[in-house]
């Protein structure tokens, strides 16, 4: 069963995309058919794990084998690779099924679903792997996956160039978590999970000389594969690739950009946290960076006018929730608020695609409005996603939310406390920016000047019914669960596939902490009201007169413009350089070319001698006795 | 030894040769010129393959050895094979016939000629990796030297004569070097027999000369930095199975003289240039990775990408690890493959427009789809994804490099992205975006002959991404050996000197 749910995917994309001929249908139903079996299967086996506790290490055959470097092909299943099983095929499902209708009119249908199949392919062997290297194959192969579903739409330039940039950017990551992956074999001897696990607490005090500096063994390898999860999961200084990557298809940004693909760096310190629990400044990085993202992406959020780039900024910071909480310990609240947010993000991104559907692919919000009468299903399922990622009470990302933010207090320590106020804050911020998108969408006056108001019209069954199963997934996905990932049954559930060196401690929570946040995401319902639509004038005001700091929001920081001065346009100018100056001018000139005009000039020379007139050579010759007369004398 | 199958495959493509040069005096043979030679590659295709399957792979040392006289007392004519060789033989066997189906499409002129010339070829190159007598290895060395000339020179581009000589003047300068070596050995050991010599042991004092001989004659031939500058401008000016043969087996000889030759017998003098060849490595891999970025014309850009790949096979060589030599010796595999796959590619648009500059591409997936699907599958091989043959090579040889220095590991593991920046941005230019120009507008999808020798290469490289375990398999107890080998004779030379 579980080869099944690892090999259908692949084999619906390989039937898929070659199977064509057979007509656009077959491959669509094909696709979609092999990856809900292998939802229904995770689903199985998710309950098997949880209920029964079967889990299970399948070997498929040997990859690599070169003395002590020995990697297998390999399906492990334990409670952390279980739940995400889950969280990937039900998913990548629900976007098959949305796709068909979403992609209704494109041309290359099977191309599309074809990638959609192979990257849930890439992301499942991620998951399922029991060693490192595995992991790096499925890690760079969502990161190839999507790269071609980016740039999907080959024809426009903006996408080609924001695939590439994704891919890029995930390679640098990539870089890092190669380090990390070389300096375990090295010093481990081992790739495999189980082994490095059991061998790290004997390390916990090697330190090793690193480029000149001294530093902790297990803390180096930390921070290297914790480079690896911020290219992955578009953390600050890694994170400009993820805004761009909304130029491919919408369901795509629901699939990779936001539910599964981003997560994947989360999952690696969860997989990783027995090793990371033995370096507190990893710990700290991780907690800090992801702190850092949390209020950046949602600074930026605020004032983005693209529908997709402010849920793609929303990812980004709800991304770095999962961080701070992986860096304060708490490992299982963060993949909680993975699960949970996987629903509702996928919501909104497929209700945002019906939106976009619904206007005839408009995606600026100043665009929109006024039209929740019209799209009454999009309208609600997106006010679900809304309170969901909100923190409403109830709703799931209420329960995964608050938890991050008690568990981070309950560390009382200053990284404790301040990963608790920026998750106040950002709670705060995240309203702010949701809300907005929903009022602007959907209330106010109708602004679009392209399609008029009876024009737009509400999607198809086909795409409303995913949406459906996500909303009833957001609303319930925290009540039903907290019990097993964070709650009472936590402990049983993870087993040993989460490691804590001291337990968290679940100690009584002052009551104004429970309280705070319910209540500021609340409030920030009708202030946002208030001022997006009710008093726009206000915020104009505000916008000329701060001119300043909108443009540096509305600019991303100039994240961009700065990598551009300096990554892109130097390695261009250098490449142009050592191509010109050290190729051509220096090395062709003084070596090939030079040795042939030398022997060129020198023959020429030698010509001259050879002029065929006799006295000239009788003189010649008269010379050279005389010299050599006179050298004879002289000795 | 009842058969003598070495020479048999060495010498089965110069039959085929002379049967075409036999066969000459009419002009209507020109098809079975071409049935000729892909008869008798293929048939030596098979034969190597049944070699492959008949070879011992517990068995440290060489096999199939054959050792007949020559010069007698003088040079002895011996071959024989280890785990290391077979693979470059199949390698080349695999690649002559895809060469000589690609030349129907792609040489106009003097087929036959051209035909005779890639079988000589094969025999040259054959003999390079089977021979175990310095003096038969400098010959086939050299010997190869002379069908290339003619192949660039005579089917060459416009600027041919310019690229043969640039090419002829290098090579043979550090061959020349490479003679002297020889006989400087000859002097010392009395002996040109790979085996006795490697069992006599070389003394130190002359280990380091000697190595910087061979040295120069390999890095020319590889090519490294900064020697490398003949390379593109003879693949620009070679026809596409010239490219070919010249990035996936030429430059092999060169890795493979490394291995077999400079580590064999100079082990001092191996590890007193370790960091001599780290130098020359990271940054043929960093320059040439930068100057791929700004190329304008696609065979430039695969060629300085060689350069980098070839980087790499270097670094591997000279961890003297397990996992660097086998990792170096299956990037060169998988770069053969790879960068066959790739000219043969640019030589599929080439034949089509007669352009090889980037700009004067653009939108190809419009009319081009199935050439689209396989060029990619090569682009990501080239970039190193996980699941090509390209991966395991490099990730191997950064796993060795990293056991001896974290800072050369760094900088190499950087290479890696800059070859995807170069790549993809190939990829796009040429094939994404809208189609730009109205002349290649009607040029048709590949045909029967560039599919199947296009889909079997690009088989063969995800078949080993996957499932490399043939090849590691054959190399291991010849790389352990090696090592074993290396490890010993140092441990000998440091004790000479106590």
């Amino acid at each position: 069963m579980e080869y099944l749910i690892l090999f259908l995917p692949l084999l619906g994309s390989i039937i898929g995309y070659f199977g064509k001929g057979l007509g656009d249908k077959f491959s669509v139903l094909i696709t979609s058919l092999f990856i809900s079996i292998s939802a229904i299967l995770s689903t199985i086996v998710f309950y098997n794990g949880a209920i029964n506790n079967i889990y299970g290490n399948y070997k498929i055959f040997e990859w690599i084998n070169s003395g002590k470097f020995i990697v297998n092909w390999s399906i492990n299943v334990d409670p952390l690779s279980s739940v995400m099983l889950v969280v990937v095929t039900l998913i990548s499902s629900l976007v098959h099924i949305y796709s068909i209708g979403y992609m209704k009119n494109d041309p290359h249908k099977p191309r599309f679903m074809s990638y959609l199949s192979l990257f849930t392919f890439a992301m499942l062997t991620l998951i399922v792997s029991d060693n490192f290297l595995q992991l790096f194959f499925g890690w760079e192969g969502v990161g190839l996956s999507s790269y071609l579903l980016i740039g999907y739409w080959y024809k426009k330039n903006s996408a080609n160039n924001a695939a590439i940039k994704a891919f890029l950017v995930n390679r640098v990551g990539d870089f890092g978590l190669a380090i990390g992956i070389f300096l375990i074999f090295f010093h481990l001897g081992t790739v495999n999970y189980q082994e490095v696990f059991r061998l790290i607490p004997e390390f916990s005090n090697v330190n090793v000389n690193f480029l000149g500096l001294e530093i902790n063994l297990i803390t180096l390898i930390c921070l290297f594969l914790f480079m690896g999860a911020m290219g992955k999961s578009a953390q600050f200084f890694l994170h400009t690739w993820l805004p761009d990557a909304m130029e491919g298809p919408t369901p795509v940004s629901a699939l990779i950009h936001a539910a599964t693909m981003v997560t994947a760096g989360v999952f690696l310190v969860v997989r990783c946290s027995p090793i990371f629990e033995f370096s507190q400044i990893a710990l700290n990085t991780v907690a800090i960076i992801g702190m850092i993202t949390a209020v950046f992406a949602a600074s930026v959020a605020l004032v983005q006018n693209d529908i997709k780039r402010i849920i793609a900024y929303s990812t980004c910071s709800q991304l770095g929730y999962m961080f701070f909480a992986a860096g304060v310990g708490a490992y299982h609240v963060a993949i909680f608020h993975l699960f949970t947010h996987a629903f509702f993000k996928a919501l909104l991104f497929l209700g945002s695609g019906s939106v976009i559907h619904a206007f005839n692919d408009e995606q600026d919000i100043r665009e929109m409005g006024g039209v929740w009468k019209k799209l009454p299903y999009t309208w609600v399922l997106m006010l679900i996603g809304t309170l969901a990622l909100t923190g409403f009470p109830f709703l799931s990302g209420f329960y995964s939310k608050d938890a991050i933010i008690e568990f981070a207090y309950l560390k009382h320590s200053i990284v404790g406390y301040s990963a608790a106020s920026v998750g106040i804050i950002t709670a705060f911020l995240t309203a702010i920016y949701s809300w907005r998108l929903l009022f602007l969408t959907f209330h106010g006056k109708y602004n679009n000047k392209k399609t008029s108001l009876e024009k737009t019209h509400e999607s198809p069954i086909i795409m409303l019914i995913p949406l459906i199963i996500l909303g009833i997934g957001a609303v319930l996905s925290g009540i039903l669960f907290k019990d097993f990932f964070i709650g009472k049954d936590s402990i049983s559930f993870w087993q040993d596939s989460i490691f804590f060196i001291n337990e968290l401690s679940h100690e009584y929570l002052p009551l104004w902490l429970i309280l705070i946040t319910p209540i500021i995401v609340t409030i920030a319902i009708p202030v946002s009201y208030y001022y997006f639509i009710n008093n726009p004038k206000i915020l104009e005001n505000f916008k000329s007169s701060y001119n300043k700091i909108y443009n540096f929001l509305l600019n991303k920081w100039y994240f961009d413009e700065i990598y551009e001065f300096i990554f892109v346009k130097p390695l261009k100018k250098l490449g142009d350089l050592f191509w010109k100056k050290g190729d051509e001018k220096t090395i062709d000139r003084f070596g090939p070319d030079g040795i042939s005009k030398v022997v060129r000039y020198i023959s020429n020379k030698a010509i001259k001698f050879q002029t065929g007139f006799i006295y000239d050579y009788a003189f010649v010759m008269l010379i050279g006795l005389s010299a050599l007369i006179t050298y004879l004398i002289l000795k | 030894m009842n058969f003598p199958i070495l020479s048999s495959i060495i010498f089965l493509p110069l039959l085929g040769a002379l049967f075409i040069f036999l066969s000459q005096s009419k002009t209507s043979s020109i098809k079975s010129a071409i049935y000729v030679s892909l008869f008798t590659s293929i048939a030596n295709f098979l034969l190597s393959i049944f070699l492959w399957y008949s070879f011992d792979r517990n068995f440290t040392g060489f096999q199939f050895v054959e050792d007949k006289n020559w010069i007698s007392g003088l040079i002895k004519f011996k071959l024989g094979i280890d785990g290391i060789s077979i693979l470059f033989i199949v390698l080349t066997t695999f690649i002559a016939p895809i060469c000589i189906l690609s030349c129907i499409n792609s040489v106009k002129t003097r087929i036959k000629e051209f035909l005779i010339a890639i079988l000589v070829l094969e025999t040259f190159m054959l003999g390079v990796f089977c021979s175990l007598d310095l003096v038969i290895f400098y010959l086939f060395f050299e010997a190869g030297l002379i069908p290339m000339f003619l192949i660039i020179g005579i089917w060459g581009g416009p600027r041919r004569v310019y690229s043969a000589y640039k090419f002829f003047l290098y090579t043979l300068l550090g061959s020349v070097l490479m003679l002297i070596a020889i006989i400087a050995i000859y002097w010392i050991s009395g002996t040109t027999d790979f085996v006795q010599i490697l069992e006599f042991k070389i003394p130190k004092e002359y280990q380091y000369i000697l190595w910087l001989a061979f040295f120069s004659s390999f890095a020319v031939k590889l090519p490294m930095w900064p020697v490398h500058t003949w390379l593109p401008d003879a693949h620009v000016e070679a026809p596409t199975a010239g490219s070919v043969i010249l990035a996936s087996i030429l430059l092999k000889m060169a890795g493979y003289g490394f291995l077999r030759f400079s580590v064999g017998m100079f082990p001092v003098a191996s590890e007193y240039f370790t960091p001599l060849v780290y130098t020359l490595s990271i940054i043929a891999i960093i320059y040439t990775s930068l100057v791929a970025l700004m190329q304008e014309d696609m065979k430039k850009l695969i060629a300085y990408s060689s350069v980098a790949h070839m980087g790499y096979v270097t670094l591997g060589i000279f961890t003297f690890t397990k996992q660097g030599i086998d990792g170096s010796i299956y990037q060169m595999i998988s770069h053969g493959l790879i960068s066959a796959a790739l000219f043969l590619s640019v030589g599929v648009l080439y034949d089509r427009t007669h352009s090889r500059m980037i700009n004067s591409y653009g939108g190809i997936v419009n009319i081009l789809p199935k050439f689209s699907l396989i060029f990619m599958i090569f682009t990501l091989s080239a970039l190193g994804i996980p699941g090509t043959s390209g991966f395991i090579g490099e990730f191997l040889v950064l796993i060795g490099i990293f056991q001896k220095n974290y800072f050369v590991a760094i900088l190499a593991t950087l290479g890696v992205i800059l070859a995807a920046a170069y790549m993809l941005w190939l990829y796009k230019r040429v094939i994404f975006g809208n189609l730009k120009s109205n002349t290649i507008k009607e040029i048709k999808d590949i045909n029967i002959s560039e599919g199947l020798v296009l889909s079997l290469l690009a088989i063969a490289t995800i078949v080993f991404g996957f499932y490399p375990e043939p090849i590691l398999d054959t190399i291991s107890v010849s790389s352990d050996y090696l090592i074993e080998n290396y490890k010993k004779d140092l441990a000998y030379h440091l004790m000479v000197k106590k």
